[in-house]
């Protein structure tokens, strides 16, 4: 108590010295909070999106079927088992089939994957429903950046060609009805939606699905012959795997805006050990223990960082909420990553991120005061009352 | 006034090391001091006052001999120990005044109270005494760097007084001082001397100084040559 109310006294008294250390400190925490929050709220949209558009809340992936290898799309579908059919009729559950194809836009030729779905669904959010549209060619769906990278737009007629479980392969046209905007690469690049009972007619696969998406209130029945349950996690795997690589390649920003924060508390420490080593002598006079003036001194450095948390809650919170309200919008051509990124990341700040980073920025301040501090314990008084010690 | 003994000094000696050998700076001394003494430690510089005074105030320890002060043997005293004797029974009055050059006049005067955990009302009186009886009311909020060289003592003095110590170590107290502010603070700690029956033992060669004192030890190449009370 006594420490805190003489380490308070200082500070105040050291006026501008104390307040750019604690600018320096405010600006590091601030930074890391930010950017850590950015992180979360890209990682928290980017799950949204993902679970909304693409996983749902888990699947059942054909026992042949591996979404990395294209050759296995020929033998991965099967008729829909009969433990599955009454979810489907519910609408807890859709089934897709997904066939390998190719579409020709303006002559040119560029592969694609042709997946079918049920118009009626609403367990993923493609605007299935578009599909029930009616019109002379078949209608499809398609996403903005198949969109862009083949040139279509609403309404365009093209040609699509694909192989029947036969291996004999077939042509017809097209027509895209709906262009979709949809923050999962996943689901939009190469990709083609269409009525999953017209794909079942001309893959000549009638009744069968290659994946089945869960939706909510199905009760998840994990042995289902010839079928793999993949649940949430495993599905949100690589993208928390690339979030978890984002932070640490984050982390090195802020070790080295800690090490420059770091450094100027540490000079400030070693500084006024040498500075102040008459009032050291003086403390020691007046009966302060040794121990008591090291307390201080680690106390008077750990408080830059107790005044840099307040500082951040005063001047901080307003502008982190604001940021907050805002976002932050992403460059054009981050669509091209291949990853879940909204145009605008809203920065999301947990109670464990921002007591977390505080903490953190508290216990290295705390270290990096006491070791300069340690010093003192081995001046001897009659030296430092006279400021002799070099 | 005086009698029971405060400080009790017995065949000291105290060397430094210099290089490969060893300095002397005080080679046998016997004192004693009783409470209430205005006492002054007088020699030419180097001559071993401030190693004494610095001794008697467990700032040091004894090479040899023994040093009792208030009944504790120096000596024996570890650091914390040390600090506590200082920190209830001592004063400190330095030639630079040590001030915390942070705090105002108020808290640098309050600061020995701190560490005796009074509570905020006696605190608040023993201040407020002391500014008063070194006349410093109207400078409590005043920093040291706004103050006079004599005022800045003033606080010192006021610092040392505040508790009420047994022992006031007074080390060239007028040195940074002119004539007039020597005589004031002299006349002071005199008076305080004479209120409160507070022992103080001054080091210094200053012979403005020297006129106040009511007893004097030469000291001279550690060794004490001279021990003279005087009387007016």
């Amino acid at each position: 108590m006594l420490s805190l109310k003489l380490a308070w006294r200082n500070l105040v008294g050291a006026g501008l010295r104390t307040w750019l250390n604690v600018i320096v400190l405010a600006f590091v925490l601030f930074m890391m909070i930010w950017h850590y929050g950015i992180l979360d709220g890209w990682n928290y949209q980017a799950n949204r999106d993902m679970q909304a558009w693409e996983v749902g809340n888990g699947q059942y992936w054909h026992q042949n079927y591996d979404p990395y290898d294209f050759f296995t799309f020929e033998e991965s579908h099967a008729k829909i088992p009969e433990v599955l059919q009454k979810a489907i009729s519910d609408g807890v559950i859709t089934p897709i089939l997904i066939s390998q194809a190719s579409v020709y836009p303006d002559g040119r030729i560029q592969s694609m994957l042709l997946k079918g779905m049920i118009p009626d669904q609403k367990v993923i959010a493609i605007p299935s429903a578009k599909l029930n549209i009616e019109s002379e060619e078949i209608p499809v769906v398609i996403g903005r950046r198949m969109a862009k990278n083949c040139k279509l737009i609403e309404g365009d007629v093209t040609t699509i060609r694909w192989r029947d479980i036969n291996g004999t392969f077939d042509a017809t046209e097209v027509k895209i009805v709906k262009v979709f905007n949809c923050n999962v690469p996943n689901v939009d690049a190469g990709q083609m939606y269409i009525h999953i009972e017209k794909l079942r007619e001309m893959m000549q696969a009638p009744d069968e699905a290659t994946m089945f998406i869960i939706g909510e209130d199905f009760e998840i029945n994990e042995t289902v012959s010839g079928w793999e349950y993949k649940d949430y996690d495993f599905l949100m795997t690589e993208m928390n795997e690339m979030m978890k690589m984002k932070k640490v390649g984050g982390s090195f920003i802020y070790v080295i805006l800690m090490l420059l924060a770091m450094l100027a508390i540490f000079d400030t420490q070693v500084l006024s050990i040498f500075r102040r080593q008459k009032e050291i002598g003086t403390y020691i006079a007046m009966g302060m223990t040794r121990r008591q003036v090291v307390s201080l001194f680690t106390v008077e450095g750990a408080m830059h960082a107790i005044l840099a948390v307040v500082f951040i809650a005063i001047f901080g919170t307003p502008l982190l909420l604001w940021l907050m309200s805002i976002g932050m919008t992403m460059p054009a051509g981050t669509d091209d990553f291949g990853i879940a990124i909204a145009e605008t990341i809203y920065p999301v700040y947990g109670a464990g991120l921002i007591i977390g980073t505080s903490l953190l920025v508290f216990v290295i301040t705390l270290i990096v005061s006491y070791l300069p501090a340690r010093k003192i314990s081995k001046m001897k008084p009659t030296d430092a009352i006279k400021g002799k010690i070099q | 006034m005086e009698n029971s003994e405060i400080v009790t000094v017995k065949d000291l000696i105290k060397r430094y090391p210099i290089g490969k050998g060893e300095f002397t700076a005080l080679n046998g001394i016997d004192l004693t001091f009783g409470t209430g003494e205005f006492a002054g430690i007088v020699g030419p510089s180097g001559s071993g006052k401030t190693t004494l005074l610095n001794i008697i105030g467990s700032l040091d320890i004894p090479t040899e001999g023994s040093v009792v002060v208030l009944g504790k043997s120096i000596r024996e005293l570890n650091h914390k120990q040390a600090a506590l004797l200082r920190r209830k029974h001592m004063g400190f009055i330095f030639q630079t005044f040590n001030l915390l050059p942070v705090y105002t006049v108020y808290e640098n005067v309050e600061f020995p109270l701190l560490l005796l955990k009074l509570s905020a009302a006696e605190k608040k009186k023993a201040v407020m005494d002391s500014l008063e009886w070194l006349g410093l009311t109207d400078k409590m909020k005043s920093r040291p760097a706004q103050l006079s060289g004599g005022e800045c003592q003033r606080v010192a003095i006021a610092r040392a007084m505040v508790k009420k110590p047994e022992l006031v170590l007074a080390d060239e107290p007028t040195a940074n001082l002119d004539s007039e502010n020597s005589h004031h603070i002299l006349q002071t700690m005199e008076n305080l001397n004479k209120d409160l029956q507070t022992t103080f033992i001054f080091a210094t060669h200053d012979d403005k100084v020297i006129k106040y004192l009511k007893r004097k030890i030469l000291i001279e190449d550690g060794k004490v040559s001279a021990d003279d009370v005087i009387t007016n």
